[in-house]
């Protein structure tokens, strides 16, 4: 089958490999009918991720039908239509009966990496280091998924493609990172970043019931999308975010904000270089620029929700500030199973049409110019799938 | 083959020479002469991961001192105040640096990052020199005592692996590990009491036949298809609670273990605690088992206990294409599907 291999930073390539087989009973085989590629594929893209291995395939947002099932898989059959869960979880563990999937202790075969540098290990992920399981990705014409029972979602005739293949990742993560805010009705919400997951956590947002969302990037489409989704918005280049948001909110800030944008945030001035010239030298694995903001701008004892994925450690990091004003942070990789089917019915129910993120199709073959394109976002590019 | 690590600090790399002969460095100053399948080149490589290791341990205490204590530092190297944020700074990378070079089977990417760091360190220095400011002396004293503090350091981190418990007093090593199971206490225990259940989850125990109630024979499956085979009998038994084990008569890896289940607080499954002494030999046999037992002993055992823990509660170990076998020490495989085998 056709692939698309990680080689190094700046590197991939759509190449022939082997066509996935059953190892386990309770996984399924997928015949890839869409996937896409998501912000957390640019970390890997720019190298910044360590433990990966020259030819593995790429791609934890992804879904199709099924063609294969294992002994064990109950509630599946070949043929059905799914979508599936980026963390792999076995549903059994105790993380994962606390709806932690993300936390599964039972599904990272190479737990002792993540260990050594995290001290406990999180789930295992598709296409997503070797630390994280050495699970071959999405991005690809076939796809093996282990424990599939709980991992996918069935979804009904006559829903295309693009209306669910989000609830694979971005769509529970964004609901998360606004859920995390422990939302109240009329609570302002301010989101750093208005890539994929930052849209759709300005909509859940509101679908949780906040009054007013104030969305803050520097790429005029995304901006707008974002006010189409029905935000307020800050150009933190033209404008200073902790002024901006302090002028919105009567001074106070906040009552919570959302960083969705992760360790390869960009900023204006001094302190932002500092962070891309200690991020190209190993001085720290994280540009945590908007962190800092999110944390300062807060308002006291709100909540800051980081969904943006941060890999090692970073510098800077403004604790007085969380810990003198009662900051709660609320964090984590989305518990993608415990959101598929509330947010499926959501969809069906036509609260949000996860469709309208789009900005791109292209073909499997042509992944390594997506990346390229996606990584840095020429061409007005917000989300891009890939049809195998 | 360095030179090529160097350009690869976050990838992971087929296996070779080096791979088989990583090993702790306590064991791998016990483990002596070189075994008749070592090259040259293999022993070489051997010592270097010691030293790599040596210097791991370097950095993250190099690195806590520039980021705890950055004034003292700075005047210690005779460097100006304004030093001081990139001292905080270089701490930090210490730190990762050091952490990356004990988590890495081959720790030589790492290493090269290491280099790149001193470098950096060392133009600071130098900038301090050229600069005038600061003191000179004081900036070559530091210098200097680079030098020095990794000698130090080498022989600390040493005495700090003695301290963590990874050799007791006779010399043997010592690996304490433990995992909670959603299980109880009485079924861990049967399942564990029948041996022959072992090699299903442990990484190196190929079969285990039982002779009698008390006696087995275990057949260990070792680096480049090498076999260790020893007798063992059952020193304790205190059924759901624990069992014992030594080996008997001549046993080329000599070692007793237990394994106790207690109840989790909260009702929440049972706790699984191995502790394991075994002698290493010297010699011919030194360099296989430092590879037997893993880098890091403890870590491997872990390993088999979470592998315990599938197979109890998920029945079964899970693969991924990386760690075709489920057993992820083992060197990674690119995480796409293997070629079929017939
Ligand atoms: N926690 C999870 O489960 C999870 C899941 C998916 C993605 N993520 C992470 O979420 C983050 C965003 O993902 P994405 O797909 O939207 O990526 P993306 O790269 O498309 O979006 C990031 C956005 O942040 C903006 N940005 C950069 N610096 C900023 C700053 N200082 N202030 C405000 N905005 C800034 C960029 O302009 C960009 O629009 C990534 O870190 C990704 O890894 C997390």
């Amino acid at each position: 089958m056709k692939a698309n291999c990680w080689y190094g930073a700046g590197d991939v390539r759509v190449e022939q490999v082997p066509d996935p087989k059953i190892l386990n009973r309770r996984d399924v085989i997928l015949k890839v009918t869409s996937t896409a590629i998501c912000g957390s594929d640019l970390h890997l893209y720019n190298g910044l991720m360590p433990t990966m291995k020259a030819g593995d395939i790429l791609g934890h947002e992804f879904m199709g039908e099924v063609v294969e099932v294992g002994s064990e898989v109950n509630n599946l059959q070949v043929g059905d239509r799914v979508v599936t869960a980026f963390p792999i979880a076995c549903g059994r563990c105790l993380f994962c009966r606390q709806e932690l999937f993300s936390l599964c202790e039972n599904s990272n075969p190479n737990a002792w990496m993540a260990e050594k540098m995290l001290g406990h290990s999180p789930s295992g992920i598709f296409g997503y280091s070797h630390m994280l399981g050495g699970f071959a990705g999405g991005q690809a014409e076939y796809a093996r998924v282990p424990f599939a029972d709980v991992g996918t979602i069935k979804i009904p005739e006559g829903i295309p493609d693009e209306q669910v293949l989000f609830l694979s990742d971005i769509f529970p993560t964004g609901y998360m990172a606004a859920e995390n805010c422990q939302i109240r009705g009329g609570d302002t919400i301010a989101v750093w970043g208005c890539g994929p997951v930052g849209q759709f956590a300005i909509r859940s947002a509101f679908l949780l019931g906040a009054e007013r969302v104030f969305a803050i990037d520097r790429f005029s489409e995304r901006l707008r999308m974002a006010e189409e989704g029905g935000a307020e918005t800050i150009q933190y280049e033209e404008e200073g975010v902790y002024d901006r948001l302090m002028d919105m909110t009567g001074g106070r800030g906040p009552d919570a904000c959302i960083d969705a944008v992760g360790m390869e945030a960009h900023g204006p001035g001094m302190l932002a270089a500092y962070d891309r010239m200690k991020q190209a030298v190993g001085l720290e694995s994280g540009r945590p620029y908007a962190l800092r903001e999110a944390i300062m701008c807060c308002r006291n004892g709100g909540t800051v929700s980081i969904i943006g994925v941060y890999g090692g450690f970073i510098d800077k990091f403004p604790i007085g500030s969380v810990m003198n004003r009662s900051l709660t942070i609320k964090t984590g990789q989305a518990h993608v199973q415990r959101y598929m089917r509330p947010l499926l019915e959501r969809i069906q129910r036509g609260e949000i049409d996860p469709s309208t993120i789009i900005t791109h199709r292209m073909r499997l073959n042509e992944a390594p110019e997506a990346f390229a394109k996606f990584n840095r976002k020429e061409d007005r590019c917000v989300k891009i799938v890939l049809k195998p | 083959m360095e030179r090529q690590d160097a350009g690869r600090s976050s990838t992971l790399d087929e296996p070779t020479v080096a791979d088989r002969h990583a090993s702790h460095p306590v064991r791998s100053a016990r483990a002596g002469a070189p075994s008749r399948r070592d090259s040259a080149r293999g022993a070489t490589d051997h010592t270097h991961e010691f030293l790599a290791r040596t210097l791991g341990w370097f950095s993250i205490g190099l690195g806590l001192a520039e980021l705890l204590a950055p004034g003292r530092v700075a005047r210690m190297a005779g460097l100006k105040d304004d030093h001081r944020l990139l001292l905080g700074a270089s701490g930090l990378r210490e730190i990762t640096m050091g952490l990356g070079i004990l988590s890495e089977r081959r720790p030589a990417g790492w290493m090269w990052s290491r280099v790149g760091g001193d470098a950096l360190d060392l133009a600071l220095l130098a900038g301090a020199l050229s600069g005038s400011q600061g003191n000179r002396k004081r900036t070559v004293a530091a210098m200097l005592a680079v030098a020095g503090v990794a000698a130090v350091d080498c022989f600390a981190s040493r005495r700090l692996s003695r301290m963590a418990g990874w050799t007791t007093d006779d010399g043997a090593v010592r690996v304490n590990t433990s995992i909670v199971i959603d299980s109880s206490p009485e079924s861990l225990y049967q399942f564990w009491r029948d041996f022959a259940n072992l090699s299903r989850f442990t990484e190196h125990v190929e079969a285990v036949t039982i002779y009698d109630r008390q006696h087995s024979h275990w057949v260990v499956k070792g680096p480049a298809g090498y076999r260790v085979e020893w007798n063992a009998e059952i020193t304790e038994d205190e059924p759901n609670r624990k069992i014992g084990w030594r080996t008997t008569s001549y046993a080329e890896i000599e070692h007793q273990g237990s394994v106790e289940f207690t109840p989790a607080p909260g009702g929440r499954g049972t706790m699984v605690h191995v502790e394991m002494d075994y002698h290493v030999p010297a010699g011919v046999l030194g360099a296989s088992i430092a590879t037997l037992f893993g880098n890091e002993p403890g870590q491997q055992i872990q390993s088999d206990l979470r592998r315990l823990k599938q197979i109890i509660e998920v029945g079964e170990v899970l693969r991924s294409d990386g760690s075709l076998t489920g057993k992820g020490r083992l060197p990674q495989r690119s995480a796409q599907p293997a070629e079929a085998t017939a």
